[in-house]
């Protein structure tokens, strides 16, 4: 008598599927439906608000509102002085990245616990906390002022400062992750060949970090780029000077909604162009260096 | 209930009147400037009462079929509040020209900031302001903070602040005042709580806690 | 340095990692190769790491060239970036973000020779390793025996003074591992300074090694020439790993002709040249009479010189041409009333032999 295992689950190929695999090798079977169904959910929920500003944008009036507004002096502003932040960010959060990966010192965890409290810090309070510091009654703003005659809030260098503030503990994060991760047996290799301890760290480490390095700079610079709440409450606004993209939308939607969303598009299409552009080198973490 | 900024005090007070007088009624108040609190009923925000504190703001709303037959309950004036220990010895609207002192203003588009632009056109000056906030709250929190020499706010806000700010008087002929319509929403679902609460800040109880807060009388 | 001292290496040390204590004492003369074999665990790690600077002894002293370069007593430790040390480590680390040229170049730059001046002196290796075509490779697209020799021109690039070789030949695979034995065993020959190469493949230690050094539980258990290791193991493990016989001998077609006397008879019907025979102890017959009408190819008469009981099984010296080492189980021993003196008659397969080339392959 014939036995059919009736159990074993078939599923019919077609050439085509057939030749996928085969090309694919193994494990590329389809994205099973309880993970396809959320994961569906999770793009429309994302993308969506995005079409709708592109449904919604005034396309034939676009360039006179833009012309029209603080549109250009505005993105000006952020682009650099998100990338002022990010250089900043790169130049003070590396070395403290390595010092927290590598270093062993008493109260490290709660070294890096504060380092990272910007990260779940509603920025309007470290706008305010920035205020208190280097404010013109601050801490340190008081001597800056009396001393130097300087005075931080309401100038540009507050935009940086306080995009820097919350955009830093991503790169800071990410560096240290990877610095951890990181295979030091390249590092023992180095130093038997006579490299110096900054040379190890110049010609091999941060090569061999360069994705994640270049991963925490791209979130960073998105971060700063959209920062808003510290940078309005210390740094002010004033076109031109401290008034950011963020800002302009905000402003902006008030007065003129087609004028906020043109804006909107303005940041969305700079944004969209940096991604794509780093994607594949450096959004990709980790990956094969 | 949506009311503007400058309405902080006296729209708080105002409720929890009327919620001890009227039990089983909670008052919720979202204050912010006018300008955006009109923009979110546009936008659908639900609200029972809209207090503006600009005509125009309130017209937005009535365009937009939100709200019928608003009506002026207060007027407000400008005063210039500086740091309690003035430390650019600001004097008047002309001080404020002087490029060393460093003045915070609101948006232009807001009706504090409207209302300030008036001003100086009235005085004959022109400041240049070292920020533009988004409400006068946020103006006489950098007056307070000592962040900026001097603020351009409502004469309620700088009695609000008590001893933290010291106020400037503008004289009348300069001066320039915003008129405060209040109305019920359209698309709430309490109207008739909402009209009694109009109705509340329009009566002379309600009146006497505007102008004890130094609101001048419509 | 000149003189008798010159470029020696002196170990009297005590490492302490964690639960383990390595303690140690030998020398190496310069120019020698002394190769070092242990089980896992038995330190030789350890003993490598010590010796390039990775870290520190916990007592004793390491003097290299005549200046110590780590003391525990008098505090003095030169770390490995400042010790001139040469490693090649068994997975190589060749940096993968740099060239083949770059990688060996890394030394000289890092000892503060300009760009240029460093891309010359790795040129001159890697012409001397005949790399010179993968230069500007990156170490991913190395085959594993190219990969080996750059790691090789990269350590000895960086001009030291003492080689070390962890393991160098273990990542390849059993063909490309015998083409590159060879050539290591010339570079190791031609390095002016001591060497130390560990090792766990005892074919790889009496190929390469002029001295051999056994460590087991962090301690030398056995020191001396490779024949002497061979014949006269000192533990257990040594004679189970390294009880192998390996003559050294000139082919020609099917039959060695080895160096000390005899030949044998080799499956392989085209060997030329200067050969390698091993032979492993387990794979020769012992009989009293001459064995008749048997398929094997290689037999002779031998004298019992001596007898060893390991755990399993007993281990025959014995002499004759050639002299041998045989393994076979007590119980064979007492059927056949082996004694010291008897004498013998050995037999191993032709296919039981194995035959390495002494000259590098072209």
């Amino acid at each position: 008598m014939d036995t059919v295992d009736t159990a074993a689950p078939r599923t019919r190929l077609t050439a085509r599927e057939r030749d996928r695999r085969a090309a694919r090798g193994a494990g590329s079977r389809s994205v099973p439906l309880p993970l396809l169904a959320p994961a569906l959910v999770a793009v429309v929920f994302l993308v969506l608000p995005l079409v709708g500003l592109l449904v919604r944008a005034p396309w034939g009036r676009l360039i006179s509102i833009l012309r029209g507004s603080d549109a250009t002096q505005a993105l000006v502003l952020s682009l650099w002085t998100a990338t002022v932040a990010t250089a900043i960010a790169l130049a003070i959060g590396v070395p403290l990245a390595w010092v927290l990966a590598r270093g062993s010192f008493p109260g490290q965890r709660l070294l890096r616990a504060l380092v990272t409290l910007p990260l779940v810090l509603p920025p309007v309070v470290g706008g305010v906390a920035l205020l208190l510091v280097f404010g013109r009654a601050g801490l340190v703003g008081q001597y800056l002022d009396k001393w130097f005659g300087l005075t931080i809030p309401f100038s540009p260098i507050a935009v940086v400062m306080a995009e820097t503030f919350v955009a830093m503990p991503f790169l800071i994060i990410t560096v240290e992750g990877a610095l951890r991760s990181a295979d030091r047996g390249f590092e023992e290799a180095a130093a038997t060949l006579g490299a110096s301890r900054m040379t190890v760290f110049r010609r091999v480490t941060v090569p061999l970090i360069a994705p994640s390095l270049g991963a925490g700079a791209v979130l960073c610079w998105a971060r700063a780029l959209g920062e808003f709440g510290a940078t309005i409450t210390f740094a002010g606004s004033f076109p031109g000077r401290t008034e950011t993209m963020p800002i302009a939308v905000y402003y902006a939607l008030e007065n003129d909604p087609d004028a906020a969303i043109a804006l909107s598009l303005v940041l969305l299409l700079v944004s969209v162009v940096v991604l794509v552009s780093l994607r594949d080198r450096w959004l990709r973490t980790g990956a094969a260096s | 209930m949506f009311a503007a900024s400058s309405l902080t005090g006296t729209f708080t007070t105002l409720a929890k009147q009327f919620e001890a007088a009227h039990p089983g009624v909670t008052i919720t108040t979202s204050f912010g400037a006018s300008s955006a609190l009109a923009t979110q009923i546009v936008n659908g925000a639900p609200a029972d009462v809209f207090a503006s504190a600009s005509p125009k703001n309130m017209q937005q709303v009535v365009t937009a079929g939100d709200a019928s037959a608003p009506t002026i309950f207060a007027k407000n004036v400008m005063e210039i509040a500086v740091p309690p220990s003035n430390p650019a010895k600001v004097t008047g609207v002309n001080s404020l020209a002087s490029s060393s002192v460093k003045v915070a203003l609101c948006q232009p588009q807001v009706p504090c900031g409207v209302t300030a632009a008036k001003v100086f056109k009235n005085a004959g000056v022109t400041v240049k302001p070292v920020t533009l906030e988004p409400d006068v709250k946020s103006v006489l929190a950098k007056v307070e903070l000592n962040e900026v020499d001097a603020g351009v706010v409502y004469v309620t806000d700088v009695m609000a602040a008590g001893t933290k700010v010291a106020g400037v008087t503008i004289p009348a002929n300069v001066n320039a005042s915003t008129s405060y319509p209040i109305a019920s929403l359209s698309k709430s679902s309490n109207s008739a709580v909402a009209q009694a609460f109009v109705a509340y800040v329009l009566s002379p109880a309600g009146q006497s806690v505007l102008t004890a807060a130094g609101f001048e009388k419509p | 340095m000149t003189g008798p001292d010159a470029g020696e290496l002196v170990v009297a040390a005590i490492v302490r990692r964690g639960d383990f204590t390595l303690d140690v004492e030998f020398s190496a003369a310069a120019g020698e190769v002394v190769g070092i074999l242990g089980p896992n665990g038995a330190g030789k790690s350890t003993l490598l790491a010590a010796l390039a600077g990775l870290t520190p002894v916990s007592s004793g002293r390491i003097v290299l060239d005549g200046q110590p370069v780590d003391d525990a007593t008098t505090g003095v430790f030169v770390d490995a970036s400042s010790r001139p040390i040469g490693f090649v480590f068994q997975d190589y680390r060749l940096f993968p973000h740099l060239s083949v040229a770059d990688n060996v170049a890394f030394s000289p730059r890092a000892r503060g020779l300009g760009k240029q001046a460093a891309r010359a002196a790795a040129a001159a290796w890697l012409e001397r390793f005949g790399l010179s075509e993968f230069a500007s490779r990156k170490p991913g697209q190395l085959s594993g025996g190219q990969a080996q020799r750059v790691a090789l021109a990269r350590a000895l690039a960086a001009d030291p003074t003492l080689l070390l070789l962890d393991e160098p030949l273990s990542a390849l695979d059993a063909g490309t591992r015998l083409d590159v034995q060879t050539e290591l065993r010339t570079h190791l020959q031609n390095f002016a300074g001591p060497c130390l190469l560990v090792t766990h493949d005892p074919l790889e230690a009496l190929v390469l090694a002029d001295r051999l050094l056994v460590l087991e539980s962090g301690r030398i258990v056995q020191e001396g020439s490779p024949a002497l290791v061979a014949r006269r193991p000192a533990t257990e493990y040594v004679s189970k790993l390294v009880g192998l016989n390996l003559y050294s001998g000139h082919a020609d077609g099917s039959r060695v002709t080895l160096d000390e006397g005899g030949s044998f008879v080799i499956p392989d019907q085209n060997q030329h040249g200067d050969v390698l025979v091993a032979v492993r102890p387990s794979a020769v017959a012992v009989s009293l009479r001459p064995p008749e009408g048997t398929s094997v190819r290689n037999t002779w008469p031998a004298r019992v010189v001596g007898l060893t009981l390991l755990a399993d099984r007993v281990r025959l010296d014995l002499s004759g041409q050639p002299s041998i080492l045989v393994d076979v189980t007590p119980a064979a021993v007492a059927d056949l009333s082996l004694r010291a003196g008897d004498e013998v008659w050995l037999a191993v397969k032709a296919t039981e032999l194995e035959v390495y080339n002494r000259k590098p392959s072209p």
